[in-house]
């Protein structure tokens, strides 16, 4: 490759990165402009608004239901999904198209279909069982069956699952210690996607909460935003700040542990002899 | 090669019992019986397709059979899952754990069996001074070669003790000269352990190399079971004698158990084949040339088209006009033949195999 054209790969590179940055960052700022303004037009910028956010308890207490709400679901998602994929994969390929079937419906299916479709059985269970906010579980692990199945059937189609289990269960392990210790420690980033992707979901959903009566940290936002916009935006710029960072812990996470594996160690010299070359 | 004590113990007797499988009608395997000897090494041998590595995998149960029974060491084992059976598996793909290094990855067997911390360690470490790799315990799989890759694999199947250890074509990924030199550390490991053992391999020239005995396998079924020397030798099926080795397919006619090629009698393998048309088998080795070819004619002259040099050997192939025979003899007698001479033909009066004749078949 010649100097010119590197210099206009690297420019084209530059171009879109600042593009993309200004795309997410400029409304992003903006968000934070508007939470600092003070009363009035010529009032000084203030952080009052991001200091009273503990000051209300309903926002305080939506906040931790969806947090809960997003561990929850990651956790019943990644216990329901894996398994079935492992499974279907190893034992039943002939049903994999159903399965991607079955998991992707979601998607083409709009919210308020599902909430008009799930409003009864959230009535029974409000009557009968509880009326939780954390039972929205159930509904947001629907919701993010989609997303977390593409980030699992990637992690899953990049190693030899086949020949793994088959390895560990020659070895003496049960089909648990297969899925447990064997194939999920390998898709290590692709469950660490399925849970980042189900957590952003569920810390950004509002139809599914506000149709079904409970409220989370969007419909309390909403709600906020009507009595007091610069709370209600410093709490958004607040969550995408979380989002973010927890994409950022996770990429870095994921990174390093691969930087461990790949670290290169010497050679043994013994062997080099024996064998005059690697074999 | 640091071997610090040999780990010997006395192999087990091993038992496929009219085993037979099927996959959405089509039989797999069609009641394949063998019994390994204790300590024995017997490879299966077979085109793709043919069901060997179906047989391997029901011993280790991996699948289950549609009948037959797996015994080993004189227990029954065909009901069990494949973790309860004893079994010592190096699977054909790469098949170390990525996430656990060379040592843990040995040790991991071991773990399965709740043996104690330092006790698997010692173990493992032992197992991986047995294949060589002492020093590389603590590597992951993507830094080790192929052939490191599938020793630890071994190492990983015989740390267990397992009762018979299953090979599934380990090699076939690696390139040949890895492929030789781990195919002779195969069989030491396997001697020095004295572990009954079944290698599955498409590979002749590796199954004669390695095993004590050879099983032919065709359509779901042993064909042949015996010493590598009377597989190659004397082969019991036309399949046996065209899969192991080259063979020169030549016309001929019965005729009171001997068959007439070209005009040269020879003697059957089995001397009671019908009369009639038929396609004699006979080995390039069998076939030996001389250089008074020019001037004669006669129904066993050519001409010499190619001579490969094969190393000790070479292989020359001769135009008989009407058909192609390959002669293969020692380096030193082939070079005396080269592209374009003419040549006579000698056929060594071995006992021959005869295939059917499929076109003078069709044509009845």
């Amino acid at each position: 490759m010649n100097r010119t054209r590197r210099l206009k790969l690297q420019l084209f590179r530059i171009v879109v990165f600042v593009v993309l940055g200004a795309f997410f960052l400029v409304p992003f700022g903006a968000m934070f402009e508007f939470s600092t303004r003070g009363n009035g037009v010529d009032a000084p910028r203030t952080l009052e608004s991001w200091s009273t956010i503990a000051t209300y308890p309903s926002l305080v207490q939506a906040i931790l239901a969806s947090l809960e709400l997003a561990a929850i679901t990651s956790a019943v998602m990644l216990f329901l999904l894996l398994p079935t994929m492992i499974w279907v994969r190893l034992r039943l390929p002939r049903l994999n198209r159903a399965i991607e079937f079955i998991c992707l419906l979601p998607l083409t299916i709009p919210a308020i279909v599902l909430v008009v479709g799930l409003s009864p059985v959230y009535l029974w269970m409000a009557e009968n069982l509880s009326d939780s906010i954390l039972t929205l579980a159930l509904a947001y692990v629907i919701l993010v069956l989609p997303y977390a199945y593409r980030a699992l059937d990637a992690g899953l189609s990049a190693i030899n699952v086949k020949t793994l289990s088959e390895a560990a269960r020659s070895l003496g392990a049960g089909w648990g210690t297969v899925m447990w210790r064997v194939i999920a420690p390998n898709m290590s980033a692709a469950l660490l996607n399925a849970c980042l992707l189900s957590v952003a979901l569920v810390l950004g959903e509002f139809t599914f909460a506000n149709l079904l009566g409970y409220v989370n940290l969007q419909v309390e936002i909403n709600q906020l935003g009507q009595a007091n916009a610069g709370v209600s935006i410093a709490v958004s710029v607040a969550s995408l700040l979380f989002a973010f960072v927890l994409l950022m812990v996770l990429s870095f996470v994921g990174a390093a542990r691969q930087a461990l594996r790949a670290k290169p160690r010497p050679s043994d010299p013994r062997l080099e002899a024996v064998w005059g070359q690697k074999a | 090669m640091a071997v610090k004590e040999p780990v010997t113990r006395a192999g087990v007797e091993v038992r496929l019992e009219e085993l037979r499988r099927s996959y959405a009608g089509v039989q797999a395997l069609n009641g394949v019986s063998l019994t390994l000897a204790p300590g024995e090494l017997v490879a299966l041998l077979g085109p793709s397709g043919c069901g060997k590595t179906t047989a391997m995998r029901l011993v280790a149960g991996l699948e289950e059979a549609d009948g037959g029974r797996v015994v080993i060491a004189g227990a029954d084992v065909t009901n069990l899952p494949a973790s309860k059976r004893d079994v010592g598996m190096v699977f054909q793909a790469y098949s170390l754990f990525p996430h656990m290094t060379a040592l843990q990855n040995v040790a991991f067997g071991l773990q399965m069996r709740h043996v104690a911390l330092d006790e698997r360690r010692r173990r493992a470490a032992e197992m991986l001074e047995v294949v060589g790799l002492g020093g590389l315990g603590d590597r992951y799989a993507h830094q080790l070669s192929g052939g490191q890759q599938q020793r630890v694999a071994l190492a990983r199947a015989l740390a267990i003790h397992p009762k018979i250890l299953l090979l599934d074509e380990p090699l076939s990924a690696l390139d040949a000269r890895v492929r030789a030199r781990l195919r002779d550390e195969i069989r030491r490991v396997q001697l020095e352990t004295g572990i009954t053992t079944l290698f599955v391999t498409h590979d002749q020239e590796e199954a004669l190399a390695i095993a004590d005995r050879v099983g032919v396998m065709n359509k779901g079924r042993i064909e042949q079971l015996g010493p590598p020397t009377a597989i190659y030798s004397r082969p019991a099926t036309p399949f046996v004698a065209e899969f192991v080795g080259l063979t020169n397919r030549l016309p001929g006619n019965v005729r009171d158990g001997q068959v007439e090629v070209r005009g040269v009698r020879l003697p059957l393998v089995k001397s009671d084949t019908p009369n009639g048309p038929a396609i004699a088998l006979i080995r390039p080795e069998a076939v030996s040339l001389a250089g008074d070819g020019e001037g004669v004619a006669g129904p066993l002259t050519g001409t010499v088209i190619a001579v490969s040099f094969l190393g000790a050997t070479s292989r020359v192939t001769v135009d008989l006009g009407d058909q192609i025979v390959l002669a293969q003899m020692p380096t030193a007698d082939a070079t005396t033949h080269t592209a374009g001479t003419k040549v006579r033909l000698t056929l060594r009066p071995d006992p021959v195999l005869i295939a059917r004749d499929e076109k003078a078949s069709a044509e009845s």
